[in-house]
């Protein structure tokens, strides 16, 4: 019964929306010229990463404060240890992370620098140290994590108090997140390789703090 | 019909069977991809809709950006609690109703 | 200079950091350093609202259809100052409270820190599209408070909410989409022109799907199920900041569209939040009245005082609408708290959490009593606290409009709630033998009765709150 009632109005709406969408007329705001008038003062070439770090930098700080955050109610959640046991790892797989891990280190850096005038940028450049990390976990090279010492608190909220710091400090200059245009691209690049290490660790977390396997603190 | 209109619909057709998925789904890892697979439907309507014209806006681009990271944790503090809530019952289903 | 609107963002957001580093448990101090001084920046904001009219901020200088703009008129401010009355006497509950539960504590901190900076950043918000960050930053910090350190019950709440608030900012987000398809920019002050009574129906469609999705995360009947499980499982401060501030949110942002943006199509479905209002204040009151445990109690009550920010909608082109319904926040806000406060007191104090188990509890704990009913007085909608004021110009705006119908519901309601207050303290004031009642710290007490007396008194000062409200956003609309 809700079954029928759920998929049918889903059906209803699917349909309604269709129609609505296909009738639209074109906009009235077209934010792409003053997008491309502003991008020389926005301190980098690419204008989606100029969106995300200028021009609503703000979205991108609170985003880091959601992301943050999930990773605060995991470790408020807590976990239990269920079987510690990992098997025996495969040699050849051990040896194929050592090799890849630094590699991807390394195509972290060369993301972050891309961003700036090419898709790429911190966040995409956290995710691959990320997966670096989980997978040094996934073949026993790296134990999962507990509770987080002071160093790895620093590390894990490094990232966003750099952002919220030259947020603040830039309000001498009139306003939150208003960059100086002469400065602005050293800043985001600031920010951004501050964001990367704490990205990188936030997004480990976020799969070795659920970890099973038995590992010391960290 | 351009691309943009076509992602557009795809978008919305995804956005309804995940909202039908998190409604129906009793298994919480299942109900967890349905949740995702509304996100990425808002997602595609807010990029497709907005380049009907097919030329691309950075602006929806970047929001979309934002709200994949946001999706990213919401995703993972559901996860957390799903296991949290494995280990402490050993089901993978709430509870019909709580007493009281 | 000092922008007030800006660092009541930055400062939570920046203890909550702090929190953090210190480490499990700890943070308490920072914490209740910095909402003191967000209490005074709100209070600075308020004067300089009224002297000056409202604010705004460019972030970034970039300003509105590129950049986002942070906004302050009456409504937000006034919002502003009552997160920040209602979370400073009780970060200093939750810091006695939480000295024996070392579990739930761990990152109490650093979760109420982003929860506040996230319920700061969505009243002051004029970006739909920053506003969605904003709503998944209260949420997911919710769900966190809720299920950390818990057992199974509370996880299994927090799974049900964390469900219901994403399904909810989803739906929104789709809404913000179709906006920005329909319009090019998510801006509320840049889409008020915009939007006229011959919008095309996709913005028809986002409106609904907007305000779908908050009613549901306002737990609005019939979208109520999430609520009583996870305000009632949670630890008492925890359960008072979600009771009276979470919610509180969602149903301001569904104003703000309500009479913003969405004001030339929203009039001829006025009546549907007034009715399921109507319903919550019916259905919300028997399950309090019915209820074995006094946080579930106080938790179903939550649901019935919701019922009553909804009746207003009939009548919102009204200005005394708008003040009845932003009085009944600060009201049910202040009493809410008080009573999820003095509800913990109780159920520390007896170590059982049924209303049976309160019998003989006066003699022991007169102070959380008097809070419990005071705050009750409140709820009920009695002189002189700010509920009656509430009640009464809701009633009154009612009669103008001859919606006769309105004035009833609020009566009722008042009524229901009498009844549920009443089982609790006629069970307290028994003259039973006195079991074993365990000494609390009486800092709790004196919070719950603080809340408690705030709610009351703040009826008679009323009239600063309305002139404020009075305040309209940049550009006259408000």
């Amino acid at each position: 019964m809700k079954r029928i009632a759920v998929v049918g109005a889903a059906l209803a709406f699917i349909v309604a929306l269709l129609a609505a969408m296909g009738d639209l007329g074109p906009a009235a705001i077209d934010l792409r010229p003053s997008v491309a008038a502003n991008l020389a003062a926005s301190g980098v070439e690419h204008p989606v990463t100029a969106v995300l770090l200028n021009f609503r930098a703000y979205d991108t700080l609170l985003e880091i404060a959601v992301l943050l955050l999930a990773l605060l109610g995991i470790l408020a959640v807590g976990n239990q240890r269920e079987s510690g046991a990992v098997g025996p790892m495969d040699p050849l797989l051990q040896m194929l992370a050592r090799i890849a891990a630094p590699l991807m280190a390394i195509v972290a850096i060369y993301l972050l620098w891309a961003g700036a005038f090419r898709p790429g940028g911190a966040f995409q450049a956290g995710a691959v140290l990320a997966a670096s990390a989980v997978l040094l976990h996934l073949t026993g090279l790296m134990p999962g994590w507990r509770q987080p010492r002071v160093r790895l608190r620093w590390g894990l909220s490094g990232g966003f108090l750099v952002f919220l710091a030259v947020a603040a400090v830039l309000l001498i200059e009139g306003g939150l997140l208003r960059y100086p245009p002469a400065h602005a691209g050293a800043l985001i690049l600031l920010i951004e390789s501050g964001l990367t290490i704490s990205l990188g660790l936030i997004l480990a977390g976020l799969f070795l703090f659920l970890s099973d396997d038995d590992g010391g603190e960290s | 019909m351009t691309s943009g209109l076509i992602f557009a619909f795809a978008g919305a057709a995804l956005f309804a069977m995940g909202v039908a998925g998190v409604l129906l789904i009793d298994h919480l890892l299942r109900r967890i991809l349905a949740f995702n697979l509304m996100g990425s439907g808002a997602f595609l309507v807010l990029v497709g809709l907005a380049q009907r014209s097919d030329a691309a806006d950075p602006v929806p681009q970047a929001m979309v950006l934002t709200g994949i990271v946001v999706a990213v944790a919401a995703t993972a503090l559901a996860l957390g609690l799903v296991r949290r809530f494995h280990g402490l019952t050993g089901k993978m289903e709430l509870p019909v109703a709580d007493d009281d | 200079m000092i922008d007030p609107m800006v660092w009541l963002i930055v400062l939570p957001l920046a203890w909550a950091c702090f929190a953090f580093l210190l480490g499990p448990g700890r943070g308490a101090r920072p914490a209740i350093a910095g909402l003191a001084v967000q209490l005074l920046l709100a209070l600075q904001l308020a004067a300089g609202l009224n002297d000056s009219g409202a604010g705004a901020h460019a972030i970034g200088g970039w300003g509105a259809p590129l950049g986002i703009d942070l906004a302050a008129d009456g409504l937000s401010v006034a919002m502003l100052l009552l997160t920040q009355v209602v979370v400073l006497p009780l970060a200093i509950y939750a810091r006695t409270y939480f000295a024996s539960y070392a579990a739930e504590a761990r990152y109490f901190w650093p979760l109420a820190g982003f929860l506040i900076a996230g319920l700061n950043a969505l009243f002051l918000s004029a970006d739909l599209f920053n506003l969605y960050v904003t709503l998944e930053l209260v949420g997911l910090a919710a769900v966190g408070l809720v299920a950390a350190g818990g057992g199974a019950k509370q996880i299994t709440a927090a799974l049900r909410y964390l469900f219901a608030t994403l399904l909810g900012s989803g739906a929104y987000l789709l809404g913000v989409a179709l906006i920005y398809g329909a319009y090019g920019t998510v801006s509320i002050p840049t889409l008020l022109p915009l939007v006229t009574a011959e919008a095309p129906d996709v913005v028809r469609l986002a409106g609904g799907l907007m305000l779908a999705g908050l009613m549901l995360k306002t737990a609005l009947f019939p979208f109520h199920f999430w609520l009583p499980p996870a305000h009632g499982g949670a630890p008492a401060p925890v359960s008072a900041l979600l009771s009276a501030l979470v919610v509180k949110a969602s149903f301001y942002l569904i104003l703000r569209l309500w009479l913003g943006p969405f004001a030339p199509l929203a009039g001829i479905i006025a009546w549907l939040p007034a009715l399921l209002g109507a319903a919550a204040i019916f259905w919300g009151s028997y399950q309090a009245i019915c209820a074995r445990r006094i946080k579930m109690l106080v938790a179903y009550s939550t649901v019935a005082q919701l019922g009553y920010l909804f009746l207003i909608f009939p009548l919102l082109p009204t200005e005394g609408a708008l003040q009845a319904g932003i009085m009944q926040a600060y009201a049910h806000g202040l009493a809410k708290a008080a009573m999820f406060a003095a509800a913990g007191v109780l159920i520390e104090a007896t170590g059982q959490d049924t209303v049976e188990g309160l019998a003989g509890a006066a003699q022991q704990l007169p102070l959380t009593l008097f809070a419990f009913g005071l705050a009750g007085i409140t709820l009920m909608g009695l002189p002189p606290s700010a509920g009656f004021l509430a009640k009464w110009q809701l009633i009154e705006a009612a009669l103008a409009q001859g919606h006769w119908i309105i004035a009833v519901a609020a009566l009722a309601g008042g009524l229901l709630a009498a009844v549920y207050v009443f089982r609790v303290l006629r069970q307290a004031f028994l003259l039973a033998p006195v079991g074993d009642v365990r000494p609390v710290p009486r800092m709790l007490e004196w919070m719950a009765l603080l809340l408690a007396a705030a709610s009351v008194l703040l009826g008679l000062r009323g009239v600063e709150l309305m002139q404020l409200l009075g305040v309209p956003a940049m550009g006259g609309a408000s």
